[in-house]
């Protein structure tokens, strides 16, 4: 066990445990998030994306040590139910989810390709999601909303 | 508020509070703050007192027919409904508070909705098989109840303003006569019961007159969903909350030896390691914990019983005693018209066994202590499981409560059903609550897969072309299944605590038919489908055999969008576009030529029309025989014999070097009855379209000797965001007269037929086994004449 600081959405947290423990376990289990979602632990589906230093990473493989300090955003740190930020009121728009346990990975990696590449062509935001999975498949609204805010970016 | 935790905050304190000490309903919605508890909580409750009484047993039945257990009134106008069938995903909970608030004549925003709380709804069953709108929004449960409502709260109306019904209109929730007079629902019946059966003869809103049905309606849960706040099974916390892991066996058949306790002593946070027969699993204070505890605890397991080789599995099913034999259609002509045919085609056809794959791996919490127990689960099977999990747990139903919270999409059974097993048995060994999430491997190794198929087609044509007569004949394996009230051991968890799967009831030779049935869409669509006179096919072939053969299978089976249905109508719908291609037909007109059902030929012509479909035979003249081919394929189907109309146009382009298939443009046509939500309807479509795109073209579970090899994404492919998806196209034809129908899986069932259909046609190659991956298709293309 080992005392660090993690600095999530905008708030910092005095924590004491295992340096090895995967982002991911921090930020539901101490912090309580739902946001980021256990997937397959594995880094392959992307369920449990988050935005370190403006790159999105993946919670599940990433040990908390390694992001102490930095400034951690998770989907809840984008919007509220009430104020969504620009890509989740894109995907409400849209409609574009089923169960929607998978949409944390899509709109933060979606998010953090574009806020860095806000001028994308289609094949180039393509292959940003290429590790990303919605078994519900229901890409094409997903890739609609993502279209739409990259509008947004654009303008 | 998350909308989908309103049960919980009625319930989780109040409930227990109330079974305890006999509360009034009044006090209980004081001390909770849910203003409505509804009429049928305080029944319910009333039946939780008597223990021992037959009413205490069960929920079920007793409820059904009552309108309170159904419907209540708030003191403030509002309106609170109980439905068993639970939102997974595909839009129901909105569609269901539609349907509430449009015969009610309330805003939408007014209708509360508990779902799926076996403490709570009426017992509806499961919550699958496309049967959530047959069941509830026809002449029947939900639906009636509304419709009751709606006449029972005329009736008063009318009895207290003096004025006769049908001079009453009905708005937001207040009854106006032609005299001016009003009266609201909440001072006609607010916080009182309506004491009255359903009843069967009800008027129901005609969806011409619908303000709120049958528009699209934003899904309610989607903006928590988006913001990260949404409480997903998996995000349950319960107060002193502990973490399981379990340990699986290492291969198929293999039985435990021993477990070495001490192998994870010191490991921080560890609680406990639990041992009942052969399933293990242990207790840790946080899962990460749990997780290290799991992968270092020493278990020695036997050997498997050893897997036969994944290349001749076909050959192997073809082979396998003993066999349950069924004839679900046998107009006893077939061989004689075989013989007497001036032509006989054969193909046979393959299916993998396919895995449902949730992406989010499985949870489930459980409180198991002093005898009882409370479940939070992504069941689609509240009821059942409740029955079940009393039987895992060595306790009385009466004693478990069952409490639904959505997962990751499951397309079937996934693992939400035995990680509730998982669940309830390591908090019963440490009497605190215990959460427990599968691992990867764990959820894809286990679960129980869609079932693996081989069909043998043969069709007789005569000197014009025109089938005379079908004869199906398939074999597929099958082992466990949904648990139901009393099959535990149907998934992995019950299996390793002690309990068998439902027996195989082996049987041969397959007895006649009596009823016709087609659930499983093993009768194709172009014959009469005759049974004991009656025809419900909805083709004109009349002679006909359709023998089935269910075998043991290797691996637990169970329910995957379109059981059996897909793996049918890719082999009745790829026969008949070979059929159609060697008397030189289009395969539109060839089909249209044998159906008779005017609903099923209209969503052909709808989506062959859509789709600017050409009419010529395939495959396509001119094919050059390098380079990308484009071309198209069409399937239809009336979904389990009797449950949606659906017709896809499938175009795609075939590399003709790699193999590689790109599925470019899906034009689908649907019927299923009057639309509740047509936006809830189209993403139905195309996400199971896509789906059917995905299993069609890459997915196959796949073994060695031993075990199980397709363990996470890597070993089991999937189409990822990056994936170039085709352009869908949606025709709803809305039959504002017809029962209302399901949609959820139409699609699926068709894709894996239209895609090989317009994979022949640019190329003129035929692939009969799924997954159409590149290989085949290389092998096929190389074969060609």
């Amino acid at each position: 066990m080992s005392g660090l600081t993690l600095k999530v959405n905008g708030q910092s947290h005095s924590l004491d445990l295992d340096p090895e423990t995967p982002l991911l376990y921090v930020l539901g289990d101490d912090l309580g998030l739902r946001g980021p979602k256990f997937g397959c632990g594995l880094g392959q589906c992307g369920a449990c994306t988050v935005i370190v230093k403006g790159e999105a990473i993946r919670s599940c493989i990433t040990p908390v040590a390694a992001v102490a300090g930095s400034e951690i955003t998770t989907i809840e740190g984008l919007g509220t139910i009430e104020k969504p930020h620009p890509i989740q009121k894109a995907f409400i728009d849209e409609q574009a989810m089923q169960c929607g346990f998978c949409i944390n990975g899509v709109i933060m990696t979606a998010k953090a390709f574009l806020d860095r590449n806000p001028k994308a062509t289609d094949a180039q935001m393509r292959r940003a999601m290429s590790g990303v999975l919605c078994r519900c498949h229901a890409h094409v609204r997903m890739i609609r909303a993502i279209k739409r805010y990259a509008q947004e970016v654009k303008a | 508020m998350n909308p989908l935790e309103v049960s919980k905050e009625l319930t989780s304190d109040a409930f227990g509070a109330l079974e305890k000490t006999g509360m009034s309903r009044r006090q209980f919605i004081a001390r909770s703050g849910a203003l409505i508890v509804g009429f049928s909580m305080a029944g319910l409750t009333t039946q939780l007192m008597a223990p021992g009484s037959a009413a205490a047993q069960r929920l079920d039945g007793a409820g059904s027919s009552r309108l309170d257990s159904w419907i209540a009134i708030g003191a403030d106008g509002s309106v609170t409904a109980y439905t068993g069938k639970c939102e997974l995903g595909q839009g129901l909970y909105t569609a269901q508070k539609q349907l509430i608030a449009e015969e009610l004549s309330v805003p939408f925003d007014r209708v509360k909705l508990i779902q799926c709380d076996t403490a709570l709804t009426p017992d509806q069953g499961t919550t699958s098989g496309a049967q959530s709108h047959p069941t509830n929004f026809n002449q029947k449960n939900l639906a009636l109840a509304c419709g009751t409502a709606r006449e029972a709260l005329l009736q008063k109306a009318s009895a207290q303003l003096g004025v006769s019904v049908d001079r009453l209109a009905v708005k937001d929730g207040v009854i106006r006569a032609t005299t001016g007079k009003s009266v609201s629902y909440a001072e006609l019946v607010g916080d009182r019961t309506f004491g009255v059966a359903l009843n069967p003869g009800a008027k129901r809103r005609h969806p011409s007159e619908w303000v709120i049905l049958g528009k699209p309606v934003p899904r309610e849960e989607i903006p928590a969903i988006a913001a990260g706040q949404f409480e997903f099974v998996h995000n349950v916390r319960v107060s002193g909350m502990l973490h399981g892991q379990v340990v699986r066996p290492p291969a198929v058949g293999a039985k435990l030896v021993s477990v070495e306790d001490a192998s994870v002593l010191g490991v921080p946070g560890i609680v406990k390691v639990v041992i009942k027969n052969n399933f293990v699993g242990v207790i840790a204070e946080k899962p990460w914990q749990a997780l290290q505890a799991a992968n270092k605890l020493k278990v020695a397991w036997t050997p498997g019983t050893g897997l036969p080789r994944q290349r001749d599995f076909h050959e192997y099913l073809r082979n396998q005693k003993p066999t349950r034999d069924t004839f679900v259609v046998n107009s006893k002509d077939v061989d004689e018209k075989l013989a007497r045919a001036a032509r006989v085609v054969k193909a046979t056809y393959l299916y993998p066994y396919q895995m449902h794959g949730s992406v989010g791996s499985s949870c489930a919490v459980a409180d198991v202590k002093d005898g009882k127990a409370t479940i939070w689960s992504a069941t689609q099977a509240i009821y059942p499981l409740k029955d079940s999990m009393a039987m895992v747990l060595g306790l009385t139903p009466e004693n478990v409560r069952v409490i639904f919270r959505m997962g990751s999409g499951c397309y079937g059974i996934n693992g939400a059903d035995t990680v509730s097993y998982d669940a309830a048995l390591l908090s019963q060994a440490v009497g605190k609550p215990v959460r427990a999430q599968l691992t990867r491997k764990d959820e894809m190794a286990w679960e129980n897969y869609g079932f693996a198929f081989v069909i043998d087609q043969r069709a007789g044509l005569d000197a014009d072309g025109t089938i005379i007569t079908w004869d199906h004949e398939a074999w597929s394996p099958t082992l466990g299944g949904r648990p139901g009230p009393n099959n535990p051991g149907n998934v992995i968890t019950g299996f390793l605590a002690g309990f068998q799967p439902a027996a195989f009831a082996a049987r041969t030779p397959a007895p006649d038919p009596t009823d016709f049935s087609n659930g499983s869409n093993a009768v194709p669509s172009y014959v009469t489908g005759c049974v004991g006179g009656r025809c419900e096919g909805t083709g004109a072939v009349a002679s006909q055999r359709v023998l089935t053969h269910n075998v043991k299978s290797l691996f637990w089976t169970g329910p995957l969008r379109s059981p059996g249905r897909l793996q049918n109508t890719f082999a009745h719908e790829s026969f008949m576009d070979e059929i159609a291609t060697l008397v030189k037909a289009d395969p539109v007109d060839y089909r249209l030529r044998h159906l008779r059902d005017p609903r099923l030929t209209e969503v052909v012509k709808s989506a062959a029309k859509a789709a600017n479909w050409e009419t010529r035979p395939s495959p396509r003249p001119g094919i050059r025989r390098i380079g990308v081919a484009a071309g198209r394929g069409i399937s239809c189907v009336l979904y389990e014999g009797d449950n949606g109309y659906c017709a896809m146009v499938a175009e795609v382009e075939v590399n003709q070097d790699t193999g590689e298939i790109t599925v470019t443009r899906l034009v689908i046509a649907s019927d299923c009855g009057p639309i509740s939500n047509p936006d809830g309807l189209r993403n139905q479509l195309e996400g199971g379209a896509l789906h059917g795109v995905s299993r069609t073209l890459l997915e196959e579970v796949t073994w060695d000797d031993q075990k199980v090899t397709s363990i996470d994404w890597s070993t089991y492919p999937s189409l990822f965001l990056s994936a170039n998806v085709p352009k869908i196209e949606t025709v709803l034809i809305n039959r504002s007269d017809g029962s209302t129908m399901g949609a959820g899986e139409t699609a699926t069932t068709v894709a894996a037929a239209a895609i090989a259909n317009a994979v022949f046609d640019a190329t003129g190659a035929r692939v009969r086994q799924v997954p159409i991956t590149r290989e085949r298709v290389k092998t096929a293309l190389d074969s060609r004449a």
